[in-house]
């Protein structure tokens, strides 16, 4: 996919770009939530999608929001709602039953740091489901992952979900929203739009396995499993990025704002004749295990290290890619400003530096800041496991 | 209970249409049902409101705009069944995807379909939003003061004394608290246009509400705002009563509480009291016209 | 013709009753004005009594407004029918 530059670059925050990138893509619904760092994601919504002929509506609830963007997507419209993680919480059957319900959804998370990646990709909603979810690194990048997780939303009819945060939220780039052309996708004569009531073949859209009378109705088993072999093909969407994986010694995996830092650590430590490499997945889910397999098969990797802001969730992920080939260690740690929201401080280019080296050369990790007053204690009744 | 002499004269010929010139006044079911065939138990009194509202689409000429969303109930399964473009929703969550709905597509008919427990309970406050918006939609609200689906469950709406599977002594004040008038609440909000509760239990209360369905509908359609249609309906099995007692024990239960009335038309708004009030004086007419002789209700006549 | 033991009754209208969808739910019985339903001895397949029709109906269809189940056709005739009964 590409875009050409055709009119002049703008500074802007993150979140009006995301939301100009929505919009471009043909967003015309947009409901929300306030929520930090979210908010400014709905401010921008409600701005710019009246003129551009859409509607945005400032929800009582985040469960109302999500049910006005079903509403609006079943109709045939490009449509979005977003929060933080907290919100997307209370989102969660919601998120499910849209699944079943086969609806074209885009999710913004805002999130405040890189813990919400279990809920992004093993999904807080019940049932067999997965969203495909698109990790960008900057607000650039972000611009181009809207429109294309609008675009897979629309093929594969299944939710998309962008995972922001904090830092791409409220940095401002100087950019201009090219709309990026994709391939031709089928018209949506599943929508509804009333047309079709009182003809005998009038549509449903929903998550059951019950049809209209006279067409063939999946049941609820035939559901599940409807949805079941839908999910392995989706995993064609895979994307990443590596570099400098070839001759690496340590692979380090990172995702989202925090591996744009990674990324420059490692050019540094490359500079000073490190062999470390990376592997930055861009998609969540589809995870690219692959990827990370074939790098630990390298001639001369060691060790593999997963830098994430939370208390190590890819590092599941990442696990499994290594299918035990080397070691995968843990480097990153739940780091955030006091109010629990933003950038912390290991997000930090020489603090990551220093990590990335104790980890290439098997020296014990730098304290997180905060981790020894805060750490947990062992009460006593806990010390031995319960049989 | 159903009459041990029957009627003089002998049983007619009902399997076939009339063989003498007549004209059908009533089909045996409304064109927007694709079959008559349903789940619901013998004599549950949502197949007949149901009935009201989709001929009323089809007397409004409104067929091909009306789009439903509908709720998690027994009414369910009429998803299905109903002849037109659906949007199935979440248990308590048909307003706000009615909102979105309404909003892409400003020209459609939009109601939901829900019962109690999922508008009461669980989707208390999208409906609420949702009329304070002034959204343009017609929520219609299935009441049997129980959660039918899941054998007879208490929710918002039954009514103290009302005994169910979870408040099988009857509903208690201090320990269940009290019933919600959802209608009175929605009357209040400025952005709620049209309001009416009916029922079903006799065929002067189905003919009332069908033009309750009527004005509501009317109403979304020139655009003033939310409307809302409550319609008391029978669940026998619910109440764990034979069905032929259920039109009395709606009247003498849910039908004492939640009173039959415009709750808020024309921009005025009438309290569940003054509806009642109004029951009151109409009842009393009636007696005392009856006790005067007045009243004629046998059709039945010698020539 | 009448006599002294017989009457007439004049039907306005009448019904057809879908006896294979009835689920003997009675509700039709009290909300015929002129009292002219009464249940079956007989039940249908699925082992209910469903409504049967005497003399007198006027097509007012309030016995359609009130059946769940779709069971009713209702018509006026052009001309009222006749029916001879006991007195």
């Amino acid at each position: 996919m590409t875009a050409t530059q055709t009119s002049p670059r703008v500074l802007m925050e993150g979140s009006e770009a995301l939301a100009r990138a929505a919009i471009v893509a043909g967003c015309r619904f947009f409901a929300g939530y306030p929520m930090t760092p979210f908010t400014e994601v709905l401010e921008h919504f409600a701005k710019l999608l009246p003129d551009a002929g859409g509607v945005c509506i400032n929800a009582e609830s985040e469960l109302e929001a999500v049910g006005m963007t079903w509403g609006a997507l079943s109709t045939g419209a490009r449509a979005a709602t977003g929060s933080t993680g907290q919100g997307l919480s209370l989102m969660q059957e919601s998120f499910s039953e849209i699944t079943l319900a086969e609806l074209p959804l885009v999710v913004f998370n805002m999130a405040r740091g890189q813990q919400d990646y279990y809920q992004a990709t093993r999904g807080g909603g019940h049932g067999d489901y997965r969203h495909i979810v698109l990790a960008p690194q900057d607000v650039t990048e972000g611009v181009e992952l809207v429109q294309l997780a609008f675009h897979l939303a629309d093929k594969w009819r299944n939710p998309s979900l962008v995972y922001g945060d904090y830092l791409i939220a409220h940095t401002q780039e100087a950019l201009s929203i090219e709309p990026i052309s994709f391939p031709d996708l089928p018209a949506k004569d599943w929508a509804v739009d009333g047309t079709l009531s009182g003809s005998g073949e009038s549509r449903a859209v929903t998550p059951l396995g019950v049809s209209k009378f006279g067409q063939r109705a999946l049941g609820q088993e035939g559901k599940a499993q409807y949805i079941a072999t839908k999910l392995p093909l989706m995993e064609r969407e895979v994307r990443v990025e590596t570099g400098f994986v070839d001759d690496a010694e340590t692979i380090v995996v990172a995702f989202g704002s925090p591996a744009k830092f990674v990324k420059y650590a490692i050019n540094q430590l490359r500079a000073a004749g490190h062999r470390i490499g990376y592997i930055r997945p861009i998609t969540l889910w589809p995870f690219p295990y692959e990827t990370i397999t074939d790098a630990a098969k390298g001639a001369r990797v060691r060790r593999i290290g997963s830098f994430e802001l939370s208390a190590g969730q890819m590092i599941d992920d990442v696990r499994i890619g290594a299918a035990g080939q080397v070691p995968v260690q843990f480097i990153g740690g739940v780091s955030t400003d006091h109010s629990g929201f933003g950038v912390g401080r290991i997000l930090d280019v020489d603090v990551i530096r220093e990590r990335l080296l104790a980890l290439h050369e098997d020296r014990a990790l730098p304290v997180i800041p905060g981790y020894e007053v805060n750490s947990y204690t062992l009460e006593p009744h806990q010390a031995e496991a319960t049989r | 209970m159903t009459t041990t002499t029957p009627p003089p004269g002998p049983v007619l010929d009902t399997a076939h249409a009339p063989s003498v010139a007549a004209r059908m006044v009533e089909a045996k079911k409304p064109d927007l049902l694709l079959t008559q065939e349903h789940h619901m138990c013998p004599g549950c009194g949502e197949p007949v409101a149901i009935r009201q509202f989709l001929e009323t689409i089809t007397q409004l000429d409104a067929v091909e705009r009306a789009i439903g969303v509908a709720g998690i109930g027994c009414y369910t399964s009429f998803s299905g069944t109903m002849d037109v473009d659906l949007v199935q929703a979440l248990h308590g969550r048909a307003p706000s995807v009615a909102t979105g709905v309404k909003r892409m597509l400003p020209d459609a008919l939009v109601f939901t379909l829900q019962g109690d427990g999922d508008m009461v309970n669980e989707g208390l406050q999208e409906v609420i939003h949702t009329a304070a918006r002034g959204e343009n939609v017609t929520c219609i609200l299935l009441n049997n003061g129980v959660f039918g689906e899941t054998g007879g469950h208490m929710t918002a709406t039954t009514v103290l004394g009302q005994r169910t599977k979870n408040s099988i002594d009857g509903r208690d004040a201090e320990y269940h608290g009290y019933p919600i008038l959802i209608g009175d609440l929605i009357a209040q909000l400025q952005g709620a246009a049209y309001v009416a509760r009916g029922s079903v239990h006799n065929a002067g209360s189905v003919a009332r509400t069908q033009k309750m369905f009527k004005r509501a509908f009317e109403s979304q359609l020139a655009g003033e705002g939310f409307s809302f249609v409550e319609v008391l309906t029978m669940c026998p099995t619910g109440w764990f009563i034979p069905t032929a007692e259920g039109p009395d024990y709606m009247t003498e239960t849910l039908g004492e509480v939640h009173i039959m009335g415009e709750l808020k038309v024309d921009g005025k708004v009438h309290t569940t009291d003054e509806l009642h009030a109004q029951n009151v004086q109409k009842q009393r007419e009636v007696e005392e016209a009856l006790a005067q002789g007045g009243l004629e209700k046998d059709h039945q006549r010698p020539i | 013709m009448p006599s002294s033991d017989t009457r007439l009754i004049k039907s306005r209208g009448t019904v057809t009753i879908d006896v294979d969808h009835c689920k003997g739910c009675d509700l039709c019985i009290p909300a015929c004005p002129p009292g002219v339903l009464a249940m079956s001895t007989a039940v249908n397949h699925m082992g209910y009594r469903y409504p049967e029709l005497y003399p007198g109906c006027t097509g007012c269809a309030a016995c359609s407004y009130v059946c769940p189940d779709f069971v009713f056709e209702v018509f006026r005739f052009e001309t009222p029918v006749v029916t001879e009964v006991p007195a």
